[in-house]
């Protein structure tokens, strides 16, 4: 036998990677703002936990004050799917609770459509962590401002300044129990990457 | 996740499972890499741990990394280490990457804003 290729049963006719593909975007946000809720609202599959075991440096993030130990904790983020035709699924990771996981934050937004940051306007800086880290990041991100009971405590403009979030970001009131709303931010991130793409 | 399944005899049964490999290699597994089990994967039900005989089973339809790792109940780092292992014996295939550092390209964000319009 001289060639692979004339072997019935050879492996070389058939394809090496999968026609299907992945898509990912992260909802980040502070603590309760409303990411599983979000993830709830629009996952075709009860959202999932996936866990990591993470040895690592803590370094004075902690409440316990400036001093350094190795820690080994679990990471655990929540997702759900969302299946586009035929060949395509697109997962929502929501974001470790503790903003001290950063490790884990870079895998999530590696490859990532970009993400929605969840604001409680009650608790504004609570989401500074996301927002700065996605800057930093250049990830392309929209700000969702939960309304929970349809109330909002600041307008989107009020926000926008409080928060310092240039003007081509997109920012909006989103009820995240609602799917009408919650893929209305997720139309709106779409649009928003693919604006910074075509500008870039 | 309950106290049983934190059990230290538990966390040492998963690293077992790979001889204590956390990385895998050669396949470039992100959390979102979809698996699917070829047909020799399939029909392959000797010589395999448990663990991957039900990734066998479970990816008959494409399943991510993070899928795999949350319904085996097996640590993100020990799932990629499976797959990788069945990738290098051509029993599953799995996708490519979905973006590089800066995204998926222009092309996929159009379509993926035209399948969410029509949701």
């Amino acid at each position: 036998m001289t060639s692979r290729l004339s072997d019935p049963v050879s492996p070389a006719a058939e394809p090496t990677r999968l026609s299907a593909r992945a898509l990912k975007i992260v909802i980040a946000g502070g603590f309760a703002a409303g990411k599983t809720t979000f993830v709830e609202s629009i996952s075709e599959i009860t959202p999932l936990t996936t866990e990591a075991p993470m040895t690592h440096l803590a370094i004075g993030v902690d409440n316990t004050g400036d001093v350094k130990t190795k820690t080994t904790t679990t990471v655990a983020m929540d997702f759900g799917r969302i299946t586009l035709g035929e060949t395509t699924m697109l997962y929502l990771f929501g974001t470790p609770g503790q903003d001290r996981f950063w490790f884990m934050w870079d895998e999530l937004v590696r490859g990532a459509v970009g993400a929605v940051v969840i604001a409680d306007t009650r608790r504004l800086a609570d989401s500074f962590p996301a927002l700065d880290f996605f800057e930093s990041r250049s990830v392309p991100y929209v700000v969702a401002l939960n309304t929970f009971d349809g109330k909002l405590s600041h307008s989107p403009e009020a926000v926008r300044e409080a928060l310092s979030i240039a003007p081509g970001i997109p920012i909006m009131a989103v009820d995240c129990r609602r799917r009408a709303e919650t893929k209305q931010s997720l139309i709106e991130l779409v649009k928003h990457a693919i604006t910074r793409k075509r500008t870039d | 996740m309950d106290a049983a399944d934190s059990a230290p005899s538990r966390f040492v049964r998963q690293y077992a499972l790979t001889q204590g490999r956390v990385r895998s290699t050669g396949a470039d597994l992100e959390l979102d890499t979809l698996v699917q089990s070829t047909a020799r994967g399939r029909s392959t039900s000797t010589g395999l741990p448990s663990e991957q005989r039900t990734i066998l089973q479970l990816t008959a339809s494409p399943l991510s990394i993070a899928e795999i790792s949350a319904h085996l109940h097996l640590h993100l780092g020990i799932a990629r280490v499976l797959v990788s292992d069945l990738v290098a014996d051509g029993l599953v295939l799995v996708s490519e990457r979905s973006g590089g550092a800066n995204g998926p390209d222009l092309p996929t964000l159009e379509r993926l804003l035209d399948d969410l319009q029509a949701l």
